[in-house]
């Protein structure tokens, strides 16, 4: 039981969570003002390819991070105009930004490095002390700069959505574009502004998979995007509880881990696998009518 | 209704999405031609490798040297498929079968039920399947030849150096998918570890029960952090690219890894103390001679230590990690594996 109680524990869960918290907050800014983003995870692929690809090119961490950042906010902006100025299907859209994302991340892999499975090596951040121990687990969570700034954006999220000027007009604008619109808001700009900084949250996650991993790796999302869009629903599209069920879900992950060795002694191995995604189904289940969607969710910005 | 929204260019826009999303689906789907002027070049042999195989710098690639090295020294005609989704898999050996190719390559036990549907079809062609998993139902087409490794002595004799450089007295093993052919590599590992040291604890973890487990980092670090906390000092996987998060784990607590398939030593310098290979280049070029030599069967083939197909990285710079005396009883063991003294359990 010691090792389910532990720092390590809790250090595990912070770096597993991180990609999937950032992509709900950035699945609830996008959703908040009204455009439906099931693009996440070709948000989370584009930014990590983009983030190795200029950390390598340059050398620099932090172009790699700024990179990555603007890549994510780039094509979750695209997906905005699609929708709100040549009044595509958001669903349709956001299937093309995942398709084009897996397909050009693992084309460009091609083109610049020869390999189907992953960039060379990059540099990254390798702050922190080394070793086997709790703490030291720990402090090397906490001396990374992207789990750092992925915290910082998850954790902002649901109060500039609340609080703030811009929060309330993209919150109007998800609710009841016409009412907005009449009290002379312009809707399309700020689901645009919304949409950018979606993606830029979202890509702190893409960033944060492959600057874990010091290398990007073909379809290394794994599906991350569309837990995350879960998360979102589930939690009724409010940013904190979403955050809440990305760390549930990754403490069940790191839990099911620590398990996974213990039940290999016995024969319980595979039950233990499905721990994350049973917990996941039981709160679909438990949270399913209770779910409120903006109500302008997907309605264009006028009639 | 503003103009911006009328139905036409709604459906024009919505078109040319669908449109362009396809198409970087397709984008990767090519065809190589590897050689062709020597002195067989009437007989032509065709490789399919699964989507996104070509480039793994491991495996894939090996079977794609064994058949550049068929071409260069046999002077075999030689085309080479990827396809750019996993439908196609079967089309692409189809299209080979079709134009009356001599041998077939699969690349991966993904092929193999593909496989003996297409043998089916073209009884004329003969076909091979890299890590072919037999039928569960039915027999083995008699023109389809099923290459198999015995991993379990590679994975046995990587089991022994974990074994030996083990201070805790912990070792562990990192699995990509939970399917048999990769208890293959847990089973010959243990039995390595506990070959040389009875009293070490083998540590198991496996990524998941989907093809994704092979491919998912992020797991495979969390796997071996938990493993390296509970006392294991040296970790061996096969899991793809999963294990890649197994030497980042290792390189930031400390503790040595293992690689496989190929040579892994440049994916972590200092980290990584040896890797299990598997020539699949060498069941590659065999292959193709055993049809120029008119000796081609069908059934399964299988390829281990005594063929030199599997083995492990103790030579050179790469080598260097182990220390002089536990390569002498690696090598010690190995001979009691090829003179079959030591049966390797394989699951």
């Amino acid at each position: 039981m010691s090792a389910v109680f532990s720092l390590t524990m809790v250090a595990e869960t912070l770096r597993i969570s991180a990609p999937y918290a950032c992509a709900a907050a950035g699945g609830v800014w996008a959703e908040r003002s009204g455009v439906i983003q099931i693009g996440l995870e070709g948000v989370l692929l584009t930014s990590a390819f983009t983030s190795v690809a200029v950390a390598h090119a340059t050398g620099s961490a932090a172009l790699g991070v700024v990179a990555g950042v603007i890549a994510g906010a780039a094509i979750s902006v695209g997906h905005g105009l699609l929708v709100e100025k040549a009044r595509v299907d958001a669903v349709v859209s956001g299937i093309a930004l995942n398709l084009s994302a897996m397909a050009g991340t693992r084309l460009a892999l091609r083109g610049l490095y020869g390999s189907a499975s992953n960039s060379p090596a990059i540099e990254g951040f390798r702050f922190g002390p080394t070793g086997s121990a709790g703490w030291s687990l720990l402090a090397r969570v906490f001396a990374d700069p992207v789990t750092l700034l992925a915290i910082a954006a998850v954790v902002a999220t649901p109060f500039v959505l609340a609080r703030t000027r811009l929060g309330l007009r993209v919150r109007a604008a998800g609710e009841n574009p016409v009412a907005a619109a009449a009290v002379g808001v312009d809707v399309t700009r700020v689901r645009l502004s919304a949409l950018a900084i979606s993606g830029a949250v979202c890509a702190l996650g893409g960033v944060h998979l492959a600057f874990d991993q010091h290398r990007f790796e073909s379809g290394m999302s794994n599906g991350r995007g569309f837990i995350a869009l879960a998360a979102v629903v589930v939690s009724g599209w409010r940013a904190g509880r979403a955050a809440m069920a990305c760390l549930a879900f990754g403490a069940l992950e790191a839990l099911q881990i620590v398990l996974q060795d213990q039940a290999r002694k016995g024969s319980l191995g595979d039950l233990v696998q499905l721990l994350p995604y049973v917990a996941t189904l039981l709160v679909l289940a438990f949270a399913a009518g209770r779910s409120a969607a903006p109500k302008g969710l997907g309605k264009p910005a006028e009639e | 209704m503003a103009a911006s929204g009328s139905p036409g260019r709604l459906r024009v826009a919505t078109g040319i999405v669908v449109a362009a999303a396809i198409a970087t689906t397709l984008l990767p789907a090519r065809g190589d031609e590897a050689g062709g002027k020597g002195a067989n070049a009437g007989v032509r042999i065709g490789l399919v490798f699964d989507v996104g195989g070509r480039g793994d710098k491991s495996f894939n690639d090996a079977a794609w040297e064994g058949i550049s090295r068929a071409a260069r020294e046999l002077g075999v005609t030689t085309e080479i498929l990827e396809p750019s989704g996993a439908e196609d898999r079967e089309a692409a050996m189809r299209l080979f079968g079709a134009r009356g190719f001599d041998l077939v390559f699969g690349v991966g036990f993904i092929f193999s039920t593909d496989v003996n549907v297409v043998a089916r079809a073209f009884p004329a062609t003969r076909f091979a399947c890299i890590d072919y998993s037999p039928p569960m139902v039915g027999e083995i087409p008699p023109n389809v030849s099923g290459l198999t490794f015995r991993e379990e002595e590679g994975s046995f004799l990587v089991g022994a150096v974990a074994g030996l450089l083990s201070k805790t007295k912990h070792v562990g093993f990192v699995g990509g998918m939970d399917i048999p052919l990769i208890h293959k590599f847990e089973a010959g590992y243990r039995a390595g570890a506990l070959e040389v040291c009875p009293t070490c604890e083998v540590h198991v973890a496996y990524a998941g029960t989907t093809p994704d487990a092979f491919r998912d980092p992020v797991k495979g670090k969390a796997l071996a952090v938990s493993q390296i906390t509970a006392g294991a000092d040296v970790l061996y996987h096969a899991s793809g690219t999963t294990g890649h998060g197994v030497f980042e784990a290792a390189h930031d607590m400390g503790a040595k890894a293992i690689g496989v398939d190929s040579d892994q030593y440049d994916e972590m310098p200092g980290t990584v103390a040896t890797s299990m290979i598997k020539r699949g280049d060498v069941a590659v070029f065999d292959t193709v001679k055993s049809v120029l030599e008119g000796h081609f069967r069908g059934g399964l083939a299988s390829f281990g230590l005594a063929e030199d197909a599997v083995g492990y990285v103790s030579e050179g710079p790469h080598g260097s990690a182990i220390p002089a005396d536990v390569k002498a009883r690696v090598a010690a063991l190995r001979e009691r594996v090829v003179q079959k003294e030591i049966r390797i359990p394989v699951k």
